[in-house]
């Protein structure tokens, strides 16, 4: 028992020092941030008071309790990697919406002004800001 | 019904690393008909199709990445709502689409919103075999009773919308593979839009060819089963917060 009470406390303790200084970075926003903060409440919970979960496990008529806790975790991970997927969903509707916003708008242009200046691609600009920015990234940290 | 002088009509080529037949593509549809204004939706190509392109006299919208033929469509369909223009022909860049057939398909839409050219349909010779076989016959099935009218080749790329038909594939032009073709011909038949087809002879593809290994063709039957049945359960009107932006 002792040891599933600290792994558990262990486990949790620091992925709410994650998720706190992810936070804090502005690596997470906070709505993602609130599941995993209740999924880590939850499972300090477990680990203070186990009898709940062997509880729990005799009320639905689980015989092992720990498979209830699988069972629950898996459906807990489920759902949010199906809600992840529903994100990156809207997110690429999003992106493909702009590129072709960003197609049409240079199209706009260049009728407008004549042809503008080569793909970025094609040239690389002698300050090239990409070392800079992820020094500031650094920095941030 | 012949077009009337004053429409302006917009080709609209969605061109993906077809740098080496972009340009007599180009040609051959000037040639067949004058005084048509041709848009180059290049979909993030790595090579020079959006210049060559431009060089050979087409407007061309550069897609900063790839997109599919569905993102590169739904940009030409904006641009023609913003434009102002009457109707819309689209055409693969790739060369199969014989471009003399571009009057019979604007010619289609006097009775109809969105035209096809459509193989199968007396002309030409292309055959099809094995699970590709039965997806078109599947496809072709459904659409024609949704569309009531006989519909043999519902994947073609080779298609005529007139304005009313422009403005609803200008908001709702799916990305998804297969989404473009088949989706898209649900979706204006729901609005209400009618669709016909006209026979057209496809000429073979001269550069790469069309898969027909029969796992691929399997996996083609698969995905048109499910944009097929996913298209008619959608629910309409779609509720997607980036559509809905175009007015007209």
């Amino acid at each position: 028992m002792s040891s599933t009470f600290t792994l558990g406390l262990i486990g949790g303790l620091f992925t709410l020092g994650v998720i706190f200084e992810m936070l804090r970075r502005q690596r997470l926003r906070e709505k993602y941030a609130v599941i995993w903060v209740v999924v880590v409440l939850a499972t300090v919970l477990l680990a203070l008071f186990p009898q709940l979960l062997t509880r729990s496990a005799n009320v639905l008529g689980v015989e092992v309790p720990a498979n209830l806790l699988f069972f629950g975790a898996i459906m807990l991970l489920l759902f949010i990697s199906i809600q992840l997927s529903y994100e990156i969903g809207r997110l690429e509707e999003r992106t493909r919406t702009l590129a072709e916003e960003v197609a049409l708008l240079r199209l706009q242009h260049e009728q407008a002004h004549g042809p503008s200046a080569p793909e970025p691609t094609d040239v690389v600009e002698p300050d090239d800001r990409g070392v800079d920015d992820e020094a500031k990234e650094d920095d941030r940290w | 019904m012949p077009l009337r002088p004053d429409e302006r009509v917009l080709v609209v080529i969605p061109a993906w690393n077809e740098a080496g037949i972009i340009a007599t593509t180009i040609a051959e549809i000037r040639a067949s008909r004058p005084g048509l204004d041709l848009l180059v939706v290049d979909d993030g190509s790595g090579d020079d199709t959006a210049d060559i392109a431009e060089a050979a006299g087409a407007l061309v919208a550069r897609l900063p990445f790839n997109l599919g033929v569905g993102g590169a469509m739904r940009a030409g369909y904006r641009y023609a709502l913003r434009e102002g223009y009457d109707v819309v022909v689209q055409i693969d860049a790739d060369g199969q689409h014989d471009p003399t057939y571009l009057d019979t398909l604007i010619e289609g839409l006097g009775e109809a919103d969105v035209v096809i050219g459509a193989r199968f349909a007396g002309e030409g010779s292309y055959r099809a075999t094995g699970p590709r076989r039965w997806a078109m016959w599947l496809l072709a099935g459904v659409l024609s009773r949704l569309a009531r009218t006989r519909l043999t080749d519902v994947t073609s790329g080779f298609r005529a919308a007139n304005r009313r038909a422009v403005a609803v594939f200008a908001d709702h032009y799916p990305a998804e593979y297969l989404g473009d073709t088949v989706e898209s011909l649900v979706i204006a038949i729901r609005v209400g839009c009618t669709v016909r087809q006209v026979p057209v002879e496809m000429r073979p593809r001269t550069v790469g060819q069309a898969s027909q290994s029969p796992l691929r063709a399997t996996v083609y039957l698969a995905r048109a089963v499910v944009a097929l049945g996913l298209a008619l359960v959608r629910r309409w009107p779609a509720a997607t917060e980036t559509l809905g932006q175009e007015k007209g």
